[in-house]
């Protein structure tokens, strides 16, 4: 029988796109493709897809208005931690603690459901926040993906 | 991309929604369904999501708004075939109260 060998992934990804719902996709599958290593379930990679989506969409709608921009995705994989940082230099947030109210949208004419950052709390362990007005937005988000690890022991 | 596909049987839109809903293709998708709601007599909508393997929070606000607009007209909104992703996120959303959940 073949002795499993437990390696402590360390691991780590940047990623630069243009800000276009053209590259919501892309962004998703690649931080999904990154953590595919851990062997995590159907439902976390859900969960990493649906917060990455969240967190680049609102990049481009609300950090640039879907003007031109960089979206930069940083991912750090260490053991089963999982941290991905999502970050443009667009407009900011005023008002953070509004912006993360659930339901609460400054576009509800664009169909925009105000469900973001409710979603990316919802999806990853841990959400964490930094905008500066006129600077950019830096969204924070850790979330440790234990069935891998704990099918091991 | 697919678009989702359209059928409307009676006063009901049918709509089979794309693989993926997100804010991208949830653009096309919305000024399609709308433009059918207008151009149709349509007081009801079925979205099936048999297609479906992803959607995000944009998929709530296609919904939601439609929801708005067949209210309004009386009619009810009702989903279909949704799978655990999508109806992990109809729960969270709190949408679920206000759709009719069909077996197929």
């Amino acid at each position: 029988m073949q002795i499993n060998i437990k390696r402590k992934i360390k691991n780590w990804m940047q990623l630069e796109i243009n800000a276009i719902s053209e590259n919501e996709q892309l962004a998703r599958i690649a931080v999904a493709s990154f953590i595919t290593p851990l062997n995590p379930t159907l439902e976390e990679m859900a969960d990493v897809k649906t917060a990455v989506s969240e967190a680049v969409t609102n990049a481009i709608i609300h950090g640039y208005e879907e003007q031109s921009g960089t979206v930069y995705i940083r991912c750090r994989l260490e053991g089963d931690l999982l941290e991905v940082e999502i970050e443009d230099k667009g407009k900011g947030i005023e008002d953070i603690e509004q912006a993360m109210e659930p339901m609460y949208t400054t576009k509800p004419e664009g169909n925009r459901s105000g469900m973001g950052f409710s979603f990316m709390e919802a999806f990853m362990d841990e959400l964490e926040v930094i905008s500066i007005p006129g600077d950019g937005t830096t969204v924070f988000m850790k979330k440790k993906l234990g069935t891998a690890s704990w099918l091991d022991e | 991309m697919i678009e989702g596909q359209f059928k409307v049987i009676d006063d009901y839109l049918c709509i089979r929604m794309p693989k993926e809903i997100d804010h991208h293709n949830a653009e096309i998708l919305t000024k399609k369904v709308d433009a059918y709601i207008y151009g149709k007599k349509v007081n009801n909508i079925v979205f099936d999501f048999i297609d479906t393997e992803f959607m995000d929070s944009s998929g709530i606000g296609i919904i939601a708004g439609r929801y708005k607009k067949m209210h309004y007209l009386g009619g009810k909104v009702f989903i279909l075939n949704a799978g655990k992703q999508v109806n992990r996120i109809l729960m969270l959303s709190g949408i679920q109260k206000y759709v009719v959940f069909m077996k197929d």
